[in-house]
């Protein structure tokens, strides 16, 4: 064995040989990195050629040079509609999203009896099919007997007609989509559960209230929790797709066509792969420069632990 | 006590100079303002629990009404008369059986697959030191950033080239590659709060990678693997537009692409057995949930997700 030449103790080389442990582990990790040349480089390059396209997969592909992205920028309303739309989306649900599953994960996170009851109640209408939660919500929102408006006359409030009003059916899927706040809460829940419990007693006895717990211990231990919910939020946010599909199909006067719906549109409706894939790029350029800036940002607010960063 | 004898300055003399009732006094005070805390937090919870339940209850309920009074105003709040028979409707106006099948073939199949690689992948990455691993790591975790849109065309058109559309290989192949960045991160996070110590000494028994990772570090990480189990079965089983972009027949349908060709063929009617049906297509993902929800909690609370 290599044992007699090896500068290091015998032990040690009949533990663990080097060479070895870089061969499995590669091994190890071979079918991520296969699926990343598959299933990620490869479709991101192949995509990055498409925008040069004009190709609907039957007829070979044409040669058009910058002339997608001149439509889209320059020739295309609904482009800047859709981009419109998901902002306004983006830019109302993220924040209430964030602040509301930060706000119920600091509560499911006080020892209480029944909590754990009240966690998978939170938590359990994020599992249920987009299918099943539109149609529940097709219903729901039904400006003339959905239960909503049923609520909201005997508060005496205005009921609007939700889906059918270009104006409301924005607001009506962020609504709906709070309903699925326990994803994020969960994430925030067990950052919550990561704080040292030391620190709180350190803090206790020297006579902080909650309020100070909070500013000063909770916020700046989870505040990196906080940048990955925010981040992630984001990206899903500028994504959505299964509700506008579903329940209203972009309308009424494509108020709720989002920059995927109108992709997927051009993608598999129309067929112009090439117009697709210049939107996807688009997609990807806002959604990469809305994480720089919040990475550049985190350096004022979010707090690392003196953990090493491996 | 000479609380009733003694004067009000003398008490309060007296308060300062007995450090005891001091201690006590706050405590009391301390636990008063628990219990009022804990009481008004109870109230938010249950008022906010009541209200994410409500819709299901409706559904439920709506789903078990007599046709035509899916929309009654006032709000009906039980099915009167009680209408079982909207569920056989339901199920049989489609091919249900069908969906239901193809469905838990891909979900089981692409689940497999993603806890399998994914704990590979993720002892990899934990354990072993080769050479670029970190870039390799801080690679695969920034691929959660990516949005899956920007590969959707290029991957559509990859397995078009490739003869896969219409069948189960778009929705179960790439889950054996690793099973996505967020379970490879979770895998590597929980490997790592196991003690080196138990592998080293498995190596000196003379057991191989595969084996200490099939009879130790997979048994060590039930909390992990359960929450990344009901993660990949809620995802699989609820997934919309991967079936609707590669299936093209009916009888290759899931349950949720299933579910929207009903709510379209009906069209603004027949919503007790549109109710009928969502509620039959979540079942098996409630069901699943609330019998391992204590592990699933757990698991997610405990897996150090903190740890970035």
């Amino acid at each position: 064995m290599r044992v007699a030449t090896s500068p290091v103790p015998a032990v040690k080389a009949r533990r663990w040989r080097p060479r070895r442990e870089v061969v499995e582990g590669f091994l190890l990790i071979s079918p991520w990195l296969l699926g990343f040349i598959i299933w990620t480089a490869g479709p991101m390059i192949a995509s990055l050629v498409m925008v040069f396209l004009e190709w609907n997969i039957v007829t070979p592909a044409k040669v058009i040079g910058l002339a997608n992205f001149q439509k889209m920028l320059f020739g295309d309303d609904f482009f800047w509609l859709s981009l419109y739309n998901t902002a306004y989306y983006t830019f109302l649900a993220v924040p209430l999203h964030v602040v509301g599953a930060l706000i119920l994960a600091l509560m499911m996170n006080v020892q209480l009896r029944g909590i754990h009851f009240y966690r998978l109640t939170y938590y359990m209408p994020s599992i249920i099919p987009s299918v099943a939660n539109a149609i529940l919500w097709l219903w729901a929102f039904n400006p003339d007997f959905g239960v909503l408006n049923d609520v909201l006359v005997l508060l005496d409030l205005p009921t609007p007609r939700w889906l059918q009003d270009p104006t409301w059916a924005k607001p009506a899927l962020i609504l709906m989509s709070m309903w699925g706040l326990g994803g994020a809460m969960i994430i925030f829940l067990a950052g919550l559960q990561g704080v040292p419990q030391e620190l709180y007693e350190a803090a206790q006895v020297d006579g902080a209230r909650w309020h100070h717990q909070l500013r000063f211990i909770t916020l700046p231990m989870i505040s990196h929790v906080v940048l990955f919910n925010l981040i992630l939020q984001i990206i899903g946010s500028f994504q959505v797709f299964n509700a506008a599909y579903i329940m209203t199909n972009g309308g009424p006067q494509n108020s709720t066509l989002f920059l995927v719906l109108y992709l997927y549109r051009n993608g598999f409706e129309f067929f112009q792969m090439g117009y697709a894939s210049a939107m996807a790029w688009a997609l990807f350029t806002i959604v990469m420069v809305f994480t720089l800036i919040q990475f550049k940002a985190a350096g004022r607010w979010v707090f690392y632990e003196g953990v090493s960063h491996r | 006590m000479s609380r009733d004898t003694a004067s009000a300055p003398a008490r309060a003399a007296a308060r300062q100079l007995d450090p005891e009732a001091t201690l006590r006094r706050r405590r009391r005070a301390a636990a008063i303002r628990r219990w009022v805390g804990h009481g008004l937090l109870h109230l938010a919870l249950l008022v906010g629990a009541v209200w994410l339940l409500l819709p299901l209850f409706f559904l439920f309920s709506t789903s078990l009404k007599e046709s035509g009074r899916e929309f009654v105003s006032p709000v009906q709040w039980l099915p009167n008369p009680v209408v079982f028979q909207n569920y056989p409707d339901a199920m049989t106006a489609l091919p249900f059986d069908r969906f239901f099948i193809n469905t838990a073939v891909i979900t089981v199949v692409a689940m497999l697959g993603q806890l399998t690689t994914a704990t590979l992948c993720g002892y990899g990455f934990a354990r072993f030191r080769f050479p670029g691993r970190d870039v390799l790591f801080t690679l695969c975790l920034s691929t959660l950033m990516l949005p899956s849109a920007v590969t959707l065309i290029p991957t559509f058109i990859l397995f078009s080239k490739l003869g896969w559309i219409n069948t189960y290989l778009p929705l179960t192949v790439p889950a054996y590659f690793g099973g996505g960045a967020f379970f490879i991160f979770l895998c590597r996070q929980f490997f790592l709060t196991i003690p080196v110590e138990l592998e080293e000494s498995a190596r000196i028994d003379g057991a191989g990678t595969l084996r200490i990772w099939a009879q130790m570090m997979l048994p060590l990480s039930m909390p992990v693997l359960t929450a990344m189990a009901i993660f990949s079965f809620v995802g699989h089983w609820n997934d919309f537009i991967g079936p609707l972009i590669y299936m093209r027949e009916m009888r290759m349908m899931t349950v949720a692409v299933g579910l929207n060709a009903f709510r379209v063929s009906v069209g603004n009617i027949a919503w007790n057995q549109l109710m009928a049906a969502s509620a039959t297509v979540m079942a098996p993902v409630l069901i699943l949930f609330l019998s391992a929800q204590r592990y699933f909690i757990r698991g997610i609370v405990t897996t150090g997700l903190s740890g970035r």
